[in-house]
């Protein structure tokens, strides 16, 4: 049994013996490249449900930026590896109750970035999309593409180290367990060897792109301030235009708002419209965490938000004198 | 004319680096005159927007200063202040911004002369480093 199929009846059991009010899951999209999210209520909404390298949305954003919705429901909830972290930190965070939500986790093997697919038909639009596995089928009107799977995935999956749920009820197949990710840390080590005058001018480069259009804010499970500091009028902290030294503020800003509270999902990426490569200051800050504070965000359902938590005895060497 | 002399933003804490630096003041205690003060109740109030916002504003540095560990009249407002900056810092440098701009420094209310020395420390580091020109909004 695969495990779509797997899922299914998993939801259908779960609906049928009322252990949640609602599954969140996703759906076949309305456009070949994105899956959409399905809310299930009934056994027969149960076989619309897929799981494939389409299906890149983090559902655990409904938990946060639905509140009132979700309060006292029980809600299932589909989930890969990073957005199961995320789930954790809405728990630790006191968004949801862990007694109210039903996690099932799906083997993930990463999902696709748009962009990336619509680089390798060389921008001719895609009508179907077939999962094989290794390779991805792409059929448009007069071709017809088999991809690596590898050359699609969204970066944040390339980076992955934890493709499985580490807190679940259910597990729909088998578990890859933790990802070796050399490669994971090369981008940052390199950018770091460069001069400073350097740095400054990819940054710039990188972030004058920037719209503020506010949709890696609005895609991510772990922004959800009733008003964002960007959005506040008395006092207006930075200014709404595409100024660069505004944006640099805004995603600098955004980066210390998820300090060890990232799951690297990588939805800011992939929801980009300007094509900024935003994950490497996430990055950056998870990897500050973790040496220092030996934080990973939403892996330790008993744990703290690293930034909510600290030790008498730090290490300070970066304060003065 | 006479040598360019650095305008930075210094938050002092209410209850230990803002009395010090009146230490250094009532015992006239030399120190350049390059630092603008704020006084904020606790170094855990500093928002990093707040720095980043200084230099955007045009602030050649800024220097950040609480109590001693284990000194915070409100128990443990430096320690979370302490996670901040130790994430703040390095994301700085990694952008690009000189990591001389901005520092942070514990000085408590009976340092005057480390107030002093500090200050003097600074303004000598953000001299050597020149008027800021990065992240600095022009209009």
């Amino acid at each position: 049994m695969n495990t779509t199929d797997n899922l299914r009846e998993t939801i259908k059991m779960l609906v049928s013996e009322k252990k949640v009010d609602l599954f969140l899951g996703w759906e076949k999209g309305s456009l070949p490249l994105a899956a959409t999210p399905l809310f299930i209520t009934t056994e027969k909404e149960a076989d619309r449900v897929i799981f494939d390298v389409t299906c890149g949305n983090n559902l655990s954003i409904y938990f946060t930026k639905d509140k009132k919705q979700y309060a006292d429901k029980k809600v299932g909830i589909a989930v890969k590896g990073c957005d199961a972290r995320s789930v954790v930190l809405n728990i630790l965070e006191k968004q949801i109750k862990r007694e109210n939500v039903v996690i099932v986790g799906v083997p993930c093997h990463g999902v696709l970035d748009k962009k990336k697919v619509l680089a390798a038909t060389e921008g001719r639009e895609v009508l179907e999309l077939v999962d094989n596995g290794e390779t991805v089928t792409v059929k448009g009107r007069g071709f017809e593409l088999s991809l690596n799977r590898q050359e699609i995935l969204s970066s944040s999956c390339l980076a992955c180290i934890y493709p499985d749920a580490q807190e679940y009820d259910f597990f729909m197949g088998e578990a890859r367990g933790e990802v070796a990710n050399e490669d994971r840390v090369k981008e940052i080590v390199d950018f770091q060897n460069l001069p400073d005058s350097d740095r400054w001018e990819q940054t710039r480069a990188e972030y004058q792109k920037c719209i503020r259009c506010y949709a890696c804010r609005n895609v991510c499970p772990s922004c959800y301030c009733n008003v964002c500091f960007v959005d506040q009028n008395d006092p207006k902290w930075i200014g709404g235009t595409c100024e660069y030294t505004d944006s640099v503020i805004f995603h600098v800003i955004r980066n210390l708002h998820v300090a060890g509270r990232c799951v690297e999902c990588g939805a800011c990426e992939r929801a980009c419209p300007m094509d900024i490569n935003l994950l490497m200051m996430n990055r950056k800050v998870a990897m500050e965490v973790k040496d220092r504070f030996g934080d990973v965000a939403g892996l330790d359902i008993n744990g703290k938000p690293a930034m909510s938590d600290f030790k008498e005895d730090e290490k300070q060497k970066f304060i003065m004198g | 004319m006479s040598e360019w002399q650095p305008r930075i933003l210094a938050i002092l804490c209410n209850w230990c680096s803002y009395a010090g630096a009146d230490l250094a003041g009532v015992s006239r205690m030399q120190y350049p005159p390059s630092i603008r003060v704020v006084r904020v109740p606790c170094s855990g109030r500093v928002d990093p927007l707040f720095i980043l916002k200084s230099l955007q504003s045009g602030f050649d540095g800024v220097l950040i200063s609480g109590c001693h560990p284990g000194d915070c009249h409100y128990i443990s407002g430096n320690y979370v202040a302490r996670r901040k900056f130790a994430v703040l810092k390095p994301l700085l440098e990694f952008i690009g911004v000189e990591p001389n701009r901005v520092q942070f420094s514990w000085i408590s209310a009976g340092e005057g002369d480390r107030f002093a020395k500090v200050v003097t420390k600074i303004t000598e580091d953000v001299r050597e480093l020149g008027p800021a020109t990065r992240l600095v909004k022009k209009l």
